[in-house]
């Protein structure tokens, strides 16, 4: 049941960020990046196998079963990527701006869209 | 770890990060002290990266574990000749690109010198690394410095050309991440020799899963590397970016072939089992179409930028489709033209900014538009009998131009010639020679002759047919990066002997991956 919930939850959050990216307008393409990298953030921790209740700690001492304890990397990668993705985000945002500023539309190509 | 050779391999990544973070400190009034500090360091980086190509040359590959944990736990730093030979690149464009920027570009916007640093500090990082994870960062890192120098000095074209390299570049990090953690699920490890090592005890079930991880890890690289289809965004960016920054942008693609060449090699190399030679015919394909599309769009240019920026894809074709041969030789030769190649760009786009002050904005577009439909309105020019006066500012820019046509092209002396003979006399001399190696003989041929004709006629009608010989001002400080980098091409053909056996060592270090995988981890 988990299994289903988390992918059906990377499919969806994917699914609207592709969808957001082919956008024409600036915000949106931002919007469907965030979208998308939440999407690969919760792909990550995923990939290190779901568990309930499993504490990515081996407990001193006793011979540690991988089996009892959740996978710590994938969790420290999660935590990097989160962070870089943020910063990345601002960033483009402030590009965002400029761009605004400068060519007077929120078109990704600068221009006018003709078509409608 | 007690001789300082020992810690070597740190030197190019913490160096430009302690210079980056002072000059973040300084303030932005004071240039002199800026351009001091950043000198400094680059001597200082150029220094280590000799030092460390010679230490590498004359052992074997230096693993630098950092905090001294063994290797799957903790990071490594792997300087093999690869390795080596790139951040001494790096190290040569770095100063090429600050010596440049020297004249005017540093003072064009905030904090130039500090982003330069910082981009060295993630290519270098990106080069010596031996995780996986780690490279993510370190790609993450330069990348972040590259968009601060591609927005260098604004402008609406630079803002909006940088806009869509962003998005871009975070998709190709998005996959990148999908890339990694789908390797990482099927192998359980991030360190390269490990998961090579793993490579061959994969379970057949679970094959098909590790090899689109690496696909998709693949096209996040192939993206950097501007391989055909992916490949769009580039001429435009580096186009659009100040000279400098594009100069140093030249090798911001080769990080792409970089990685493809490195983890290709590691993970689908002789010790991979089953999947060994996985997606060999892509890159042979992908290089040759976007030798092909890089060489049409060099014909099809009106700006010299995109001369430019469309022999870089010429290049990372060339390169893609030779490491898809997956032989030593054909490595080697590829690394040599990748040396080359790189300088030649790079002294192209720094070129192309002095040679556009000779000129007004537009003359390009006019001078092929005129071609196309003819003159109408030229009226004939008074002759002037006072003989040949060409003054020293052109003379000089002339010849260097000329040197670069000479290198992106491919034609003697220079060696760029070497290079691609170097390239196709091992990939046909082979036992078995592939059809695509001749398709590959017959499209380099095509790309030097369609470099010499882009590049000749910008040539004729700046430098012989300009109509008003506006001389431009050209400080020594604008020159001698440019000429600095030609004089290497030269001492790469002087010593050609030389740098081939380097080149055809680091192949053979990189087709040999146990080597690597035993220095990584020396207790398996």
């Amino acid at each position: 049941m988990n299994e289903i919930i988390v992918a059906l939850a990377i499919g969806v959050l994917t699914a609207s960020g592709t969808w957001l990216l082919l956008r024409p307008r600036t915000f949106q393409v931002i919007i469907g990046l965030s979208l998308l990298s939440y999407a690969v953030n919760l792909f990550i921790v995923a990939m290190g196998r779901l568990k309930v209740d499993a504490a990515p700690i081996v407990v001193a001492g006793a011979v540690p079963d991988p089996a009892a304890f959740s996978d710590p990397l994938p969790q420290a990668l999660v935590l990097t990527a989160i962070v870089i993705g943020f910063a990345m985000t601002a960033l483009l945002l402030v590009v965002l701006l400029a761009a605004r500023g400068l060519t007077g539309t929120d078109h990704v190509d600068g221009q006018k869209d003709e078509a409608r | 770890m007690t001789s300082w050779v020992d810690h070597l391999p740190v030197v190019p990544v913490v160096l430009p990060l302690m210079t980056g973070a002072l000059l973040l400190l300084v303030d932005e009034r004071r240039h002199t002290f800026k351009a001091l500090i950043s000198v400094v360091s680059l001597c200082l980086l150029l220094i280590a990266a000799f030092a460390l190509i010679r230490s590498v040359d004359a052992s074997q590959t230096h693993v630098y574990r950092l905090g001294n944990w063994p290797a799957p736990f903790g990071i490594v730093l792997v300087a093999d000749r690869l390795a080596a030979m790139m951040v001494l690149l790096v190290a040569i464009l770095g100063m090429a690109a600050l010596l440049f920027s020297l004249a005017r570009w540093d003072r064009a916007g905030p904090r130039m010198h500090a982003l330069l640093q910082f981009l060295l500090m993630g290519l270098n990082g990106a080069f010596l690394t031996g995780d996986l994870f780690n490279l993510f960062v370190f790609f993450e890192l330069f990348l972040a410095a590259s968009y601060g120098l591609a927005l260098h000095a604004s402008g609406s074209a630079r803002v909006r050309a940088s806009l869509h390299y962003i998005v871009v570049n975070l998709v190709a990090s998005l996959l990148f991440l999908i890339g990694v953690s789908l390797l990482y699920a099927v192998a359980g490890t991030l360190n390269m020799a490990d998961l090579a090592l793993r490579a061959a005890a994969i379970a057949p079930q679970d094959r098909a899963l590790f090899e689109i991880g690496a696909a998709i890890l693949a096209i996040a690289f192939l993206v950097k590397a501007g391989m055909w289809p992916l490949c769009f965004w580039l001429p435009s960016t580096y186009a659009a970016a100040a000279a400098p920054a594009a100069a140093m942008f030249a090798i911001l693609s080769k990080v792409g072939i970089y990685a493809v060449l490195r983890i290709w090699l590691l993970l689908f190399g002789e010790t991979s089992g089953a999947s060994a030679g996985f997606g060999a015919a892509a890159l042979v394909y992908g290089g040759l179409v976007t030798l092909a599309f890089g060489a049409i769009g060099v014909l099809a240019s009106q700006h010299l930028t995109h001369v430019a920026g469309f022999s870089l894809l010429v290049s990372a074709g060339t390169l893609l489709a030779a490491i898809g041969a997956g032989q030593a030789a054909v490595t080697a030769a590829a690394l040599y033209y990748l040396v080359v190649s790189t300088l030649g760009v790079s002294a192209l786009y720094l070129l192309i900014e002095l040679v556009e002050r000779t000129r007004g904005p537009g003359a390009d577009v006019l001078a092929v538009t005129a071609e196309e439909f003819g003159d109408a309105y030229a009226e004939p020019e008074p002759i002037e009998e006072t003989g040949l006066a060409i003054p020293g500012a052109m003379a000089v820019l002339g010849l260097s131009f000329t040197a670069c046509a000479l290198l992106l092209a491919g034609l003697p002396p220079l060696p760029g010639f070497l290079a691609k003979f170097a390239l196709l006399a091992a990939l046909l001399g082979a036992d078995s020679v592939a059809a695509s190696a001749w398709v590959m003989l017959l499209l380099l041929t095509l790309a030097g002759l369609a470099a010499i004709i882009a590049l000749g006629r910008a040539g004729v009608r700046i430098f012989w047919a300009s109509h008003e010989p506006h001389i431009p001002r050209v400080r020594p400080i604008e020159i001698a990066p440019i000429a600095l980098l030609l004089a290497l091409c030269i001492a790469l053909t002087l010593q050609a002997g030389a740098v081939m056996r380097y080149v055809r060592d680091a192949a053979d270090t990189l087709h040999t991956p146990r080597a690597y995988i035993r220095e990584v981890l020396p207790s398996r």
